[in-house]
C-alpha cells in the first residue's frame, strides 16, 4: 500500500486528510501518482492540473514528480505559501 | 550588560541554553527583517523585546486599515504612515536599548548587499516570491542564515538555511518562478496563524545567534492551523539549483529577474 496524505489547503478542498492505495506496477514515481488521482476529475483534476504547484514529501522529504516511489512509501501533497 | 538589563532580560538569562553568554551574543547581533507585516511584527517584536542589538527593518509600504488585524506593529493612529516609522515606534517603545535602522524601499537583487552589510541572520516575513527568491540568492552569496516563514488562510511554513555551500536554499524548496502568488490581501488569512509563524521564525533566530538546540536547517515545517497538526520534511540541496546547486551549467543560468 502507499500511503497519501493530503495537508493544509489540499486537506480542507479535497475533503479528505489522506488515504491508502494499493502499490501498482505502473504507480512508479510521484508523478505517475498525481497523474492517477488527477484521473480522478472534478476537484482532483483541478488541485492536482499539471502546472499547478502542489508540493509533495516521500517519506518525510521533500520529493519531485520523477522520485520513485515504492509499496509501504508514504507521499505528502501540500501547497506553496509565500503570503506574509 | 548593566543590572538595568540584567533585570530586563533576567527570564531568558536564567535558561541554562542562553545565559550571561548567550544574552551578550544577543545585544552584539545585528538582524535583517524583511517585511513589516503580518510576520514581521511579532518576529521584530520579540526580537526587540528579547534584546537584540540591531535590527534593521525593512519595508516600502504604509499603514492601510486592513492591515491592523493582523499587523501587531502598528496601530489605528498610524494609517498611513511608513511602515518602517510605526515600526520604530513601537519596538522603542517596548525597547529603547535596541538599534533600530529602518530601510523604506524596494528590497531586491540592487539593495540588499547593503542591507546585508554585517548582518548575522536575516528573517524574511514578506509577501511574494519574486522578494523571497531575491533574499535567499543575496543571503546565499554571503552565507549569512536565512529564516523564512510564510502565512495564508489557516496554514503556515518555516524553513531556516544556514547559506552554507552545499546548500539546501529556498529556491531548492520552490524551484519554479513565482508564478503563484497568493498574497494575505487576495486570499485572507486568521489573524493568529502569522503570529504563530512569526514566533516560530523568532525562536529559530534566537536559537542560531545564541547556538542553542537545533535548528530548522534544510527543514520545512507545515503547520496546519485547522487540526492543529505539524509535519516536517527534509528540504534536500538540488545540484540544478541556479543559486546552490553545484553543477556549473545551472550555476550559469540563474534567474532573470532578481
Amino acid at each position: 500500500m502507499i500511503k497519501i496524505l493530503y495537508f493544509a489547503r489540499l486537506r480542507e478542498q479535497l475533503g479528505t486528510a489522506g488515504e491508502e492505495l494499493p502499490a501498482a506496477a505502473e504507480l512508479t514515481t510521484v508523478g505517475d501518482l498525481m497523474a492517477l488521482l488527477r484521473g480522478r476529475g472534478g476537484i482532483w483534476s483541478e488541485l492536482l492540473a499539471e502546472g499547478e504547484t502542489i508540493l509533495a514529501a516521500l517519506n518525510q522529504e521533500m520529493a519531485r514528480p520523477e522520485t520513485p516511489i515504492k509499496d509501504g512509501d508514504e507521499v505528502a501533497f501540500f501547497p506553496p505559501v509565500t503570503g506574509g | 550588560m548593566n543590572d538595568d538589563q540584567l533585570l530586563r532580560y533576567s527570564r531568558q538569562i536564567m535558561l541554562p541554553t542562553v545565559g550571561v553568554e548567550g544574552q551578550e551574543r544577543l545585544l552584539r547581533a545585528r538582524v535583517l527583517v524583511v517585511g513589516l507585516g503580518g510576520l514581521g511584527s511579532p518576529v521584530a517584536i520579540y526580537l526587540a523585546a528579547a534584546g537584540i542589538g540591531t535590527l534593521v527593518v525593512a519595508d516600502f509600504d504604509t499603514v492601510d486599515l486592513s492591515n491592523l488585524q493582523r499587523q501587531i506593529l502598528h496601530t489605528s493612529a498610524r494609517i498611513g504612515m511608513p511602515k518602517v516609522d510605526s515600526a520604530r515606534q513601537t519596538l522603542q517603545a517596548i525597547n529603547p536599548q535596541v538599534r533600530i535602522e529602518g530601510f523604506k524601499g524596494s528590497i531586491d537583487a540592487n539593495t540588499l548587499p547593503a542591507l546585508l552589510a554585517g548582518v548575522d541572520a536575516v528573517v524574511d516575513g514578506c509577501d511574494n516570491f519574486t522578494t523571497r527568491f531575491a533574499v535567499n540568492e543575496a543571503c546565499f552569496r554571503v552565507g549569512v542564515p536565512l529564516i523564512s516563514g510564510a502565512a495564508i488562510r489557516t496554514e503556515g511554513q518555516v524553513a531556516v538555511f544556514s547559506g552554507m555551500p552545499g546548500g539546501p536554499c529556498y529556491q531548492c524548496l520552490y524551484p519554479r518562478d513565482g508564478s503563484l502568488d497568493e498574497t494575505c490581501a487576495a486570499t485572507g488569512v486568521l489573524a493568529p496563524v502569522v503570529g504563530i509563524v512569526g514566533s516560530i521564525q523568532a525562536t529559530e533566530t534566537l536559537k542560531l545567534l545564541t547556538g542553542a538546540g537545533d535548528p530548522l536547517f534544510g527543514r520545512l515545517l507545515l503547520l496546519d492551523a485547522m487540526t492543529i497538526e505539524c509535519r516536517t520534511v527534509r528540504v534536500t540541496a538540488d545540484p540544478d539549483c541556479p543559486v546552490c546547486g553545484v553543477r556549473p551549467s545551472a550555476a550559469q543560468s540563474g534567474r532573470a529577474d532578481s
